[in-house]
């Protein structure tokens, strides 16, 4: 809402001095958003004044047509001659009225104006366009102004050019400021003035000769004022005072008649509609549309209605759709003569908001009175609004008001709030009293009875108080939300961060250590994603969530796994330069689950049962939290150390065993297939029997069609189920002091073999003296076979209670070897 | 000296002789003085002292004198062997020293050499202030609650008292998820804000409610310099008997200072959030002027473009109409909330002054922040 300071002024008498900075500081702190204050004609300076076109000489051969023209503006350049002035507009004749700046004066935006040789002749100052003179950039050619106004007249003043407006986000709840009466209101609060309610005005009542208006729907509209004014001069223009109010709005001028409602709108907050009551068929009916039923609104698009849609209609059908849009075809006119407007119905009424967003939003149809309707008018103001209205049609377009009024209102109570007086001060936690609570609610137009238990009636306007805390906002804000004290509650004992949480944290801090930089994305993803990771076609990971509206029509669905996200970040790097790489990130998937129902619409009037809550979470996609990582190029740098090694496959699952660690998991690593991997180099990760995720190297042509780095490695975790396997608190180890035994083994067996089937057939043979175990080499060669492998161990065998003997220890690793021979074919290298 | 034993062979003891003593002893100095290293000394050592070495054979011949003359040569004998012990240990002391100092000298290194072998990680600063913003009221006896991304209208608006229909909807920017029969409407959103998070704690807690609740939201804004369609809320929320909007302004000083230092500060301006009444936005003291630049033009602020306060985000006093829909009693409970985006305060805490390089995933943004902020 933009409210020009000028305006403001006509109804509260602002101090002389006040600024729009002023006033913005007041009503930030009333708690209405003034976001900007722009400083209207800022650094214009005159002379600028009316200037009457004597004579236009037309100059020829320049790439564009320019005139060479005399202008009287009056005493204003010191002479009373004409002035001679060059310029490039055509939109004006000779005797028409213009705004002339003169030598010395400068344009808003530090234009200076001299006497300039242009196009062979001196040109002594300039005619303006509105553009030039900062009124909006609707025309691009000079302003031609009413003929009564005289040349030499200062147009500074006469155009209202200087002026401030402040710009007010108005938040949904406060309707009443989407026009000058409400924000008046609160400056006249802030600064403890008496406000002029331009809606406090005389109105006859209704009588049986107004227009005929049936409402057929009194919950959709409970009250319609309906008004005539006849002998309207078609060819009345809006005043200039009235053009720029409204250009200083935001409204474009269109013509008088719509201007007038326009300005009504803007003035009081209430809406209005002017009909030509030649072009109305019968009586004026408020009904739901009839299905199938269609409209041309004024915006001349042809518009099918549906049942629910409220509209204005006459005996020829719809001919606007309520509080939203009117119709063509019963539009106003333009001026002019032959085809002008004389006589004009004006509508006011008031409709429920609900209805009207509906609508607004069904047809994509937002305009400035769906916007008013939505969030509530004053249904009181119909009638002066209407009157606003008629008397300005009166004095401007020389009309004359019909004696008829039509007033059709559904019986309604004023609503009223029961509140205890000091239930402001429980809710600020600071003593206002009652007299000041009463005090600051009457200011808002409350009319308050009672002692300890308040009786509030609330103003029309103010559709948003509802419930005793609505009136407490009011009072502490006008109170100041500055002057609440500052305490702190007391606590009860907390039990701090579940263990889910800590996991998540220690898995973050785990990774960052072992050299991961976390990569948070964008859970957005196209469909071809899939593709380019090789999932078959009934992948399950091709199951998604799909937004009905995403950003980029390339990306509608939501990660079913964190590895797009991963490898996009990677590549991004990659794109910029850093060649090694290693990211992870947590976060959530989203994977559907069976066929998902709509949620039920829950009531909001009372706790939702158990079973209506359960309703609610089985229509919403199971979402895991996941961990994954990514990484290419060097793991560990080569330098004057020596070697580096390139991240592989190796380096994607000890990452999954530095989140299960964390998790106090031990995983089980076994050979896979599965995509996006690597068939050779893929690692299925389980926890118990569970399936927790997957680990290696990516499939080649993932990384071609994702155009990675070679070799990219990843893995991905749930963070959940590693959860559920979490083991309990760790036994203390009994440390024996007891010498160790070492043994080393070498075993051959079939390539194929997977060592840690091979470790857990040593570990299990050789018995509980093994103290630990460690594979220290692999070796393949002509020495060992085709197709066979040499893998060395380094068993180390400790009793608890006893230095163990040679014979011990050979035995314990002889059993060792016997249950590797046994389970996976191993012999003894050399043996 | 005693006189000489006419009784022995004078022959058979020429070993145990005064001179011949000294003699060896003075052999054994001289070859000590001269063993140029440590090697050359243990041969010495052998030589000298070992089990054939003349001192340890004339050791040997004492118990062949008499009984008189053996202490006389005993003594003597020891004392050589002392002396030869003594300077032994001492040359011995003397070139392992050398040695060292040599070897040591040989080992120097370049310690300025660069070692960049294992690859710095990190945690992402969203992440990392985050979770010091939940440690601080973690501090205080708050829980960090949870709740989905993706999620029920009715927790996500209705619950929190914005009614279909209503403008304030329109005002989130709302990503629907689609219907299994391809409706537009199908009554599941990503969540817009982590306020439906206060209905989950509400519903699964019992009272009083002391949660924070930190999260992903969505709203869709294209990403530029200074928005993001996906980003990171922190949601608080108290429930209990007699909380006042004091007690929300003293929490709110209490955070920003526990973020900022001292003589921090908050200040709340009316703004309407259809879940709080009386709802505010809540601004804190611009950390970095303390307000000193506003209507000072020798002193600018770029972090607060000298307004002397940042916009935090929103807050209030819970609206009685999400208590009663969560089955509170707001005849007996009052509550607070509050909210705000991390990104916003990650930009202003750390002078980010591009979002795109809080959401890029760049490892040159994340890497300096480490592994706490
Ligand atoms: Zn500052």
């Amino acid at each position: 809402m933009r409210v020009p300071l000028s305006w403001l002024r006509e109804y509260v008498d602002l101090p002389a001095g006040e600024t729009g900075r002023d006033v913005q500081a007041k009503l930030i702190s009333a708690g209405l958003e003034v976001e900007t204050v722009e400083q209207l004609g800022a650094g214009l300076k005159g002379p600028l004044v009316v200037g009457q076109v004597l004579t236009i000489e037309e100059l020829e051969g320049f790439k564009k047509p320019i005139r060479f023209c005399t202008v009287d503006v009056g005493d204003a350049n010191g002479t009373g001659e004409p002035q001679e002035i060059v310029c490039g507009a055509r939109n004006f004749a000779v005797g028409d009225k213009v705004v002339v700046i003169l030598p010395g004066g400068v344009l808003p935006g530090d234009f200076q104006i001299a006497a300039r040789k242009t196009y062979g002749r001196v040109s002594h100052g300039m005619i303006c366009s509105a553009r030039e003179l900062g009124m909006g950039d609707d025309h691009d050619g000079i302003i031609v102004l009413p003929p009564e106004h005289e040349a030499g007249t200062d147009a500074v003043a006469l155009l209202e050019l200087v002026d401030e407006v402040l710009d007010i986000a108005v938040t949904p709840d406060r309707g009443y400021a989407l026009s000058l009466r409400g924000v008046a209101r609160e400056t006249a609060i802030a600064y403890g003035l008496p406000l002029s309610d331009p809606a406090l005005i005389d109105v006859p009542g209704p009588n049986a000769s107004g227009y005929p208006v049936n409402v057929a729907d009194p919950f959709g509209c409970d009250r319609f004022t309906a008004r005539t004014v006849t002998g309207v001069n078609p060819e009345a223009h809006s005043p200039i005072w009235l053009q720029r109010r409204l250009q200083k709005v935001g409204m474009r001028p269109i013509s008088l008649a719509v201007d007038i409602t326009n300005y009504v709108m803007f003035e009081v907050g209430q809406p209005l509609h002017a009909y030509d009551r030649t072009r109305l068929t019968g009586p004026i009916t408020v009904r739901r549309a009839e299905p199938g039923e269609k409209i041309t609104t004024l915006d001349d698009a042809e518009r099918t209605l549906d049942a629910e849609d409220l509209v204005i209609a006459d005996d020829s059908g719809a001919i606007g759709i309520a509080g939203v849009m009117g119709g063509a075809h019963t539009e106003i006119a333009e001026a002019g003569p032959d085809s002008g407007t004389t006589e004009i119905v004006i509508e006011a009424a008031h409709f429920a908001p609900v209805p009207i967003a509906r609508t607004a939003r069904r047809h994509k149809l937002a305009s400035e009175a769906s916007r008013r309707f939505e969030r509530g008018t004053d249904p009181q103001a119909t009638s002066a609004a209407a009157q606003r209205a008629v008397d300005l049609l009166v004095l401007l377009a020389g009309g004359k008001a019909d004696a008829g009024v039509t007033e059709v209102v559904a019986p309604s109570a004023p609503r009223t709030i029961a509140m205890a007086a000091d239930h402001p001060d429980r809710v600020a936690g600071t003593e206002y009293g009652r007299e000041t609570v009463v005090r600051r609610l009457q200011e808002i137009g409350c009319d308050v009875y009672g002692s300890d238990e308040l009786i509030v009636t609330v103003p029309s306007w103010r559709p948003d108080l509802g419930f005793p805390n609505d009136l407490a906002e009011e009072v502490i804000r006008l109170e100041g939300y500055e002057n609440l004290p500052s305490t702190l509650p007391k606590l009860p004992s907390a039990r701090g961060l579940t263990e889910s949480q800590r996991l998540r944290r220690r898995v973050g801090r785990a990774l960052a250590g072992a050299g991961y930089v976390e990569a948070p994305s964008y859970p957005f993803v196209g469909a071809e994603i899939f593709d380019q990771l090789g999932l078959d076609a009934d992948d399950d990971r091709r199951r998604t969530v799909r937004l009905a509206n995403p950003l980029y029509d390339t990306e509608p669905l939501l990660r079913t796994t964190l590895l797009p996200g991963l490898l996009a970040t990677l590549r991004r790097n990659h794109g910029r330069g850093a060649h090694d790489l290693a990211l992870f990130e947590t976060g959530l998937v989203f994977r559907p689950s069976g066929e998902q129902a709509a949620p039920p619409r829950l009531p909001v009037d009372r706790r939702p049962t158990a079973e209506e809550v359960a309703a609610l979470e089985a229509a919403l996609p199971h979402q895991p939290r996941r961990v994954g990582v990514a990484l290419a190029g060097a793991r560990e740098q080569a330098g004057w150390w020596g070697q580096g090694h390139p991240a592989s496959w190796a380096d994607a699952i000890e990452a999954a065993r530095t989140v299960a660690r964390e998790a106090g998991v031990e995983l089980t690593v076994r050979q896979d297939q599965h995509a996006p991997f690597h068939p050779g180099r893929c690692a299925v990760l389980l926890a118990g029997e569970e399936v927790v995720g997957h680990a290696g190297e990516l499939h080649p042509r993932v990384v071609k069609a994702l155009g990675l780095p070679e070799r990219t490695s990843a893995m991905e975790l749930d963070l959940d189920l590693l959860e559920t396997q979490a083991g309990g608190p760790v036994t203390g180890p009994r440390v024996s002091t007891f010498p160790v035994a070492t043994q080393d083994v070498a075993l051959v067996v079939d390539a194929s073999v997977p060592a840690a089937d091979v470790e857990r057939a040593l570990r299990d043979g050789a018995g509980e003296l093994l103290e630990s175990l460690r594979l220290f080499d692999i070796f393949t060669g002509p020495q060992i076979g085709e197709g066979r492998k040499s893998l060395a161990y380094a068993l180390r065998f400790r009793a608890a209670d006893r230095t163990l003997t040679a014979d011990e220890a050979s035995a314990a690793r002889d059993a060792a070897v016997a249950a590797a021979a046994e389970r996976t074919g191993a012999s003894l290298r050399g043996a | 000296m005693s006189a000489p034993n006419k009784s022995y062979d004078p022959v058979e003891v020429e070993a145990l002789k005064p001179e011949e003593i000294e003699r060896m002893r003075d052999e054994a100095l001289a070859a000590i003085a001269a063993a140029p290293d440590l090697d050359a000394l243990a041969h010495v050592k052998t030589a000298h002292t070992g089990g054939t070495s003349p001192l340890a054979l004339a050791n040997r011949e004492i118990g062949a004198l008499p009984p008189h003359a053996k202490a006389d040569a005993g003594k003597r004998v020891g004392q050589a062997r002392g002396a030869v012990n003594q300077a032994l240990a001492a040359r011995q002391t003397e070139l392992e020293a050398d040695r060292d100092a040599r070897v040591l000298v040989e080992e120097s290194v370049d310690v300025t050499l660069p070692y960049d072998r294992v690859p710095a990680g990190a945690r992402h600063p969203l992440t990392t202030l985050s979770e010091r913003i939940e440690d601080l009221f973690v501090a205080m006896g708050y829980e960090v609650a949870e709740g989905p991304e993706v999620e029920a209208e009715w927790f996500n608006f209705d619950a929190l008292n914005f009614p279909p229909d209503h403008p304030a909807r329109e005002t989130q920017d709302t990503f629907f998820v689609q219907g299994a029969d391809g409706s537009d409407q199908s009554g599941v959103v990503l969540r817009t804000h982590t306020s439906p998070v206060q209905i989950r704690a509400l519903l699964q807690r019992e009272l009083p409610v002391y949660v924070i609740a930190p999260g992903r939201v969505y709203r869709s804004d294209e990403l530029d310099a200074t928005h993001t369609p996906v980003f990171a809320q922190v949601e608080l929320l108290a429930v209990d008997e007699g909380l006042t909007m004091a007690d929300l302004k003293g929490t709110l000083d209490h955070m920003v200072v526990s973020l900022f230092g001292e003589g921090m500060a908050t200040r709340l301006r009316p703004n309407h959030f259809p879940f709080t009444e009386p709802s505010a936005e809540m601004d804190m003291l611009c950390y970095v002027c303390r307000g000193a630049s506003v209507g000072n033009p020798d002193r600018p602020c770029r972090t607060c473009s000298s307004e002397g306060w940042i916009e935090l985000g929103g807050c209030g006093m819970v609206n009685p109409k999400v208590l009663i829909a969560c089955g509170v009693d707001p005849e007996k409970y009052s509550g607070f909330a509050f909210g705000f985006g991390i990104e916003r305060m990650l930009m202003f805490r750390h002078s980010v002054e591009d979002m795109r390089d809080i959401v890029e995933g760049d490892v040159r943004f994340t890497l300096p922040f480490g592994m706490e902020i």
